[in-house]
């Protein structure tokens, strides 16, 4: 068996149906969307047209809430700087959870210079924000409630609709970093109620470089341009229309929303599957985040005594990610783990495997396999490991 | 939360002077080779150890077991155990290679740049691994001056 992916958190193959779909627009209809004049620009208006139709209806919103980016970075940017820097925002105060991705954590440190107070708010022992936290923490002065719809790193799904009620209760902005939701667990934006979502095409085998905010009409008022010029997006967004990977986000969306049900119940049994395997076969080995109410794809795991950047690397050809990787002398663990208190010595960080659509069971038993050898592997060379087996301890 | 300084903004003339994101950590084939396939790698039995120490690295959790056989001012066999990362093993693995069969005034001058330059280099952020097992080698060495065999004689 060749290089087996196991990172689908990180990145998707690019699924040939929505290749398929995009192709044309790199060739023949090369023309500028934006460009009135001619069929060119027609025939790509219209198919942006008709990809933001597909994207609305997938996250069930409006084509005109459709705001296209360059990824979910920028929408994240566009959603809480862009807001920071609406004249009419109110106070200067953001909520922000501590599991956020880096997108999220950096832009609010950002505006913290630019004189925002930023509350980053704690998660409990599975990565769970509570909405009582939110509650408590919204002032007067708060102007924006942005927490994530799901982990990315250990899977956790946020109780978002119950955080988006207090917001809309309390007249604050919501926003939700969504990337990870989208094609894995339902995710209407309307009936889950927040204000704006961040999303990215190629975390559903779409193409690199396109993702978008949806921007709900209630809080269009709300955010101004980050990004100036030809006035694309409605304003909100300028640049020259990415047309052939909007055409691939659409069909991207289309597909992971109609296969999502059948995908979700494929991939948790293949994910259980493995955890199962690697369970009945390894001692002192850990989950981390929750074991119920956790992304499809998603399994992060410690194994005491083994640290996770040689235990990817042991694996040979099989991508997973670290949780944590002792990549300095300073050793910075990854700031999840650190949240939902897993700090452990002995466990050294964790190793995430991420699975989905052309994840096969021959590959996940494939995994598996190569997991508990080095595993085993790592243990024997480990000075630790014995005392440990002597005194068994949980973390 | 507290903003790091190339954080918040407030300064832009630094701006695009940000330390670039910590580059992808790549191992040549060596200490593939040395990770995947340690030399010397488990216990001497307490019969052969005239050496032995437990040494740890407190800014990463790297931990690390040498022993040390010696025989006529040399070391004859030396085995280690490390829990780390790659290059903790790698490095621990390579020094048992350059120590062995060394006499103890030779083995006292193994630094770690000889462990990096024996694996032909090592990522920058890995760098650090390699004082782990030389430190562990100097202080095997210190046991066994401990216990009574006759020190080396001073040069």
């Amino acid at each position: 068996m060749g290089r087996i992916y196991f990172d689908y958190h990180s990145t998707t193959p690019l699924d040939p149906r929505v290749f398929a779909v995009m192709e044309p627009y790199f060739r023949e209809r090369f023309g500028n969307s934006s460009s009135g004049d001619h069929a060119y620009g027609w025939e790509a208006e219209e198919a942006v047209d008709r990809a933001r139709h597909q994207v609305a209806q997938a996250l069930g919103v409006e084509g005109r809430e459709v705001i296209f980016t360059s990824g979910a970075t920028e929408a994240n940017d566009l959603a809480i700087a862009g807001s920071f820097e609406a004249p009419n925002r109110g106070g200067s105060h953001l909520i922000i959870s501590a599991v956020e991705h880096k997108s999220v954590l950096k832009t609010a440190a950002y505006l913290e210079g630019r004189g925002a107070t930023v509350t980053c708010l704690p998660v409990d022992d599975e990565g769970r924000v509570r909405p009582q936290t939110v509650a408590a923490a919204i002032t007067n002065e708060t102007w924006l409630v942005s927490i994530m719809a799901a982990n990315n790193e250990i899977g956790t799904i946020q109780p978002i609709s119950e955080i988006a009620a207090i917001c809309r209760a309390r007249g604050v902005l919501c926003h939700s970093d969504a990337v990870q939701a989208l094609g894995k667990i339902p995710f209407d934006v309307r009936s889950v109620g927040v204000d704006m979502a961040s999303f990215s095409a190629h975390k559903l085998c779409g193409p690199k470089g396109i993702g978008a905010l949806v921007v709900t009409d209630g809080a269009r008022d709300r955010l101004v341009r980050r990004v100036h010029g030809g006035n694309q997006e409605s304003g909100l967004r300028s640049g020259t229309a990415n047309v052939p990977a909007i055409v691939g986000f659409g069909r991207a969306c289309e597909l992971a929303v109609a296969e999502r049900e059948a995908e979700a119940q494929r991939v948790s049994a293949l994910r259980d599957r493995l955890h199962a395997t690697l369970r009945a076969a390894l001692p002192e080995l850990f989950l981390n985040g929750p074991s119920e109410d956790r992304l499809p794809g998603n399994l992060h795991l410690s194994f005491r005594c083994v640290e996770a950047e040689s235990l990817a690397l042991s694996l040979e050809d099989v991508a997973v990610s670290t949780g944590s990787a002792c990549t300095s002398a300073d050793n910075e663990p990854s700031h999840v783990l650190t949240a939902v208190g897993r700090t452990d010595d002995l466990l050294h960080g964790g190793i995430r495997f991420g699975l989905g659509r052309y994840t096969t069971e021959q590959e996940t038993d494939e995994v598996a396999r190569r997991v508990i050898a080095a595993v085993e592997r790592l243990r024997s060379l480990s000075p630790l490991w014995a005392q440990v087996t002597q005194h068994p301890a949980s973390p | 939360m507290n903003p790091s300084p190339d954080d918040s903004g407030a300064n832009d003339r630094n701006r695009g002077l940000e330390a670039p994101a910590a580059p992808v950590i790549s191992y040549n084939e060596v200490v593939l080779d040395h990770f995947l396939h340690p030399h010397n790698v488990g216990e001497l039995a307490k019969a052969d150890t005239d050496g032995f120490v437990v040494v740890g690295d407190s800014s990463c959790g790297d931990q690390m077991k040498l022993w040390i056989s010696v025989r006529n001012q040399r070391i004859a066999k030396i085995a280690f155990q490390s829990f780390g990362c790659p290059g903790a093993i790698a490095t621990s693995s390579m020094l048992t290679v350059l120590a062995e069969g060394r006499t103890i005034e030779e083995a006292r001058l193994i630094t770690d740049d000889d462990v990096v330059e024996a694996l032909g280099g090592i990522p920058a952020k890995k760098r650090h691994c390699s004082l782990l097992g030389v430190q562990a080698l100097q202080a095997v060495i210190d046991d066994w001056e401990k216990r009574g065999r006759a020190p080396p004689e001073q040069p």
